[in-house]
């Protein structure tokens, strides 16, 4: 029996004033898959996830998620979650209702309710009512992941999301992420810390000038060897 | 989306002079020469009411050609998103730019010598004085737009809007001047004027088309230039 | 489990409606544009009573100019801060990645922008009415109707131009470059029938005035938000 993938990208080229970004991405990946992306600098990961967010649209190229296009109609954009390096809050507005403001967006009927859910969910539920400028980094960083997760999204884009987070924090990511991939959705982490991402991993990928230099099964990995392959496949020739 | 010229423009193989250019500055000086010794002196006017050939010439090509072509280049741009168009458009407005500045130039000399007065809000001067204001504010906007996609997207989107608003500007100002009553004034009959007048009125029209286009040229190969120039140098960030 | 009951994404009206209630919120949250401008108008409308010789032009005949100019001025104030706090952090991300349309945003922007510069209207058409001397009455509710179309011009205009200017490096000069030349139809519409049916005249002649308000709001309402997704970067 074939499942729909979450998301399967064919194609991508992104290309800003004449160079591409993104040249000729594709993949798949199944419920509960988490891609650990790997990559220097400039390798096109960022403009990949706002890509597979639906906030770029491709020059060529195409995105499925659960089989719906993702730049045809807006209803795809419904499953899909961003965690960024930007907070995307409002620092006026508080916490909770930063959070209810996107469960409203997304159509959700108790979005209250919805947003106190996620807030809990990131431990972040005390400061609910404190506007996000007056929170930390950190706990901003948890009201954004907080944000990103209250629809349930099926497929979850984070770039480097761990950054800024303390222990705390850390681990209720790493427990809303399970939760996620407990509930089916696909994850998508982009990250520089290789022991951290592989251990997330069902696949992982190393991009490198656009392209996936290397793409494959975590299982096919070789965890201690691989950080060593890494520099070597993007260190820069001269 | 990217544009569909996206490799670098191709400027290899423009050497050699300017013949268009050469052309036009010809038959613009022919038109004056024209003008200013072959053509009868206006009766009630005198001499002045010769500023109305390079005057009214250069506000129809400011409105209708050189706007016209601007608002259309926009438009195809939005919709073909080929960065020729915006070239294009950015070309048109900068030479329509310059016309309307002759228009707004002239038009105060020709009436403070026939009315006696510098400026009179006059329905047509009002207008192009608008249409100046627009054009300025499409190039400031161009320069405050660094990244090349966004300032071809954020000019077609200007020259779209203020295309859609010259209609309201004529409109409001004629009105206005239809209810406010101001002194008459003395216009030049075109009806009955002789037919050297009529032959100079058409070629100062085809000399300073010809201007435009040489300059309309001109301006585009300056645009490429600057493009490619731009590709080159991010290539080799 | 990965089924689930599908969502229903708002609508593009009821989307532009969280979005303005949301607009709406940070603003009254500090208070401090709002303020701002209504304090900036206040302060146009009575300095512009001391730069006129008060026996050659009689208060009332000013007044009609004085409030549209200052509403113009006041207004580009309110359209200033409008996407400002949408580039803070990338919350405009946060719009742009939800299931709903580039133009529910746009309209949902116009919205809280309306009921700004209405909000400036309410306290500075009273104000005008008491400095300048304006007789009450019926004429009062037409200088309401008329402030109310001339609201929505500057506002459609208004909004797609500050979502333009803010990514830029003048934000504050460009604003106002870019909307003054179409900010002219408004204002001479609306002064002009306002200054007439304020001196009691029929309606009749302010009639082509308020045509070309009705017809500018139309226009460029509909032309704005169709190209208001061409100012995104997508």
């Amino acid at each position: 029996m074939v499942t729909t993938p979450v998301v399967r990208a064919e194609g991508l080229v992104r290309a800003f004033g004449g160079r591409r970004v993104v040249d000729d991405v594709g993949f798949t990946l199944h419920a509960r898959d988490c891609l650990a992306l790997f990559g220097p600098n400039g390798a096109g990961k960022t403009t990949l996830l706002r890509l597979l967010a639906g906030l770029l649209t491709p020059g060529q190229g195409t995105v499925l998620i659960n089989g719906v296009s993702l730049t045809t109609g807006t209803s795809a954009r419904a499953q899909v979650g961003l965690v960024s390096h930007a907070s995307m809050l409002y620092g006026t507005l508080t916490a909770h209702e930063n959070v209810a403001f996107t469960a409203r967006l997304h159509g959700l009927p108790d979005p209250a309710a919805a947003a106190l859910t996620a807030l809990t969910t990131m431990r972040v539920h005390d400061r609910a009512d404190t506007p996000v400028r007056a929170l930390s980094r950190g706990l901003q960083q948890r009201v954004s992941i907080a944000r990103a997760i209250v629809h349930e999204p099926a497929l979850l884009l984070c770039d480097e999301p761990y950054t800024g987070l303390d222990e705390t924090g850390a681990a209720a990511l790493t427990a809303a992420l399970a939760e996620r991939r407990e509930a089916g959705a696909a994850l998508v982490v982009v990250t520089h810390n290789l022991p951290e991402g592989l251990a997330l991993a069902t696949h992982t990928a190393i991009m490198r000038r656009g392209r996936f230099a290397r793409f494959e099964a975590r299982d096919a990995v070789d965890a201690s060897a691989y950080p060593a392959q890494y520099r070597e496949l993007t260190a820069v020739h001269e | 989306m990217t544009s569909t010229a996206s490799a670098s423009p191709d400027v290899s193989r423009r050497t050699g002079p300017d013949l268009l250019m050469g052309a036009a500055l010809v038959a613009v000086a022919a038109v004056y020469v024209r003008a200013l010794a072959f053509t009868p002196v206006e009766a009630l006017q005198g001499p002045a009411q010769k500023i109305l050939y390079i005057h009214a010439t250069s506000a129809f090509i400011a409105l209708y050609v050189a706007f016209v072509l601007m608002a259309i280049a926009s438009i195809l741009y939005l919709w073909l998103k080929d960065e020729k168009l915006d070239r294009v458009a950015e070309s048109a407005a900068e030479v329509g730019l310059a016309f309307t500045t002759v228009v707004l130039v002239t038009g105060p000399l020709w009436g403070k010598t026939i009315w006696g007065a510098w400026w009179t809000w006059d329905a047509r001067l009002t207008s192009t004085l608008f249409l100046w204001f627009i054009i300025v504010a499409y190039h400031l906007l161009r320069g405050a737009v660094e990244e090349r996609g966004r300032r071809a997207r954020y000019s077609a989107v200007l020259g779209i809007l203020a295309a859609l608003l010259v209609p309201f500007i004529h409109l409001s100002v004629y009105l206005f001047r239809t209810l406010h009553p101001m002194p008459i004034l003395l216009k030049p009959s075109a009806p009955s004027m002789p037919s050297e007048m009529q032959v100079t009125f058409f070629t100062a029209f085809f000399a300073f088309a010809l201007l435009f286009a040489a300059l309309l040229r001109a301006r585009y190969r300056i645009a490429t230039l600057r493009d490619s120039v731009d590709d080159l140098e991010q290539a080799h960030a | 489990m990965s089924e689930r009951q599908p969502l229903s994404p708002p609508g593009m009206m009821a989307a532009a409606w969280i979005v303005a209630r949301k607009d709406l919120a940070i603003e009254f949250r500090t208070r401090t544009a709002f303020l701002s401008a209504v304090v900036f108008a206040l302060l146009g409308v009575t300095i512009f009573y001391f730069a006129w010789d008060s026996t050659a032009v009689s208060a009332p005949d000013l007044a009609p100019g004085v409030l549209w100019v200052i509403f113009t001025f006041a207004g580009l104030l309110g359209l200033q801060r409008s996407f400002a706090s949408e580039l803070a952090d990338r919350a405009v991300d946060g719009l742009l990645g939800a299931p709903i349309s580039r133009e529910s945003i746009y309209l949902g922007k116009a919205l809280a922008n309306l009921v700004f510069v209405l909000g400036i209207l309410a306290v500075t058409i009273p104000a005008v009415v008491l400095f300048y001397n304006l007789p009450f009455g019926g004429g009062v509710v037409m200088l309401a109707g008329i402030a109310g179309l001339a609201a929505i011009g500057l506002v459609a205009v208004g909004t797609l131009f500050s979502a333009m200017a803010v990514n830029t490096r003048m934000a504050e000069l460009l604003l106002p470059m870019l909307s003054l030349p179409f900010f002219v139809p408004i204002v001479m519409g609306a002064a002009q029938s306002s200054s007439r049916l304020m001196a009691g005249r029929p309606v009749a002649e302010a009639w082509p005035w308020l045509r070309i308000l009705l017809a500018f709001d139309i226009v460029f309402v509909t032309a704005c938000t169709l190209a208001f997704p061409f100012t995104l970067d997508e």
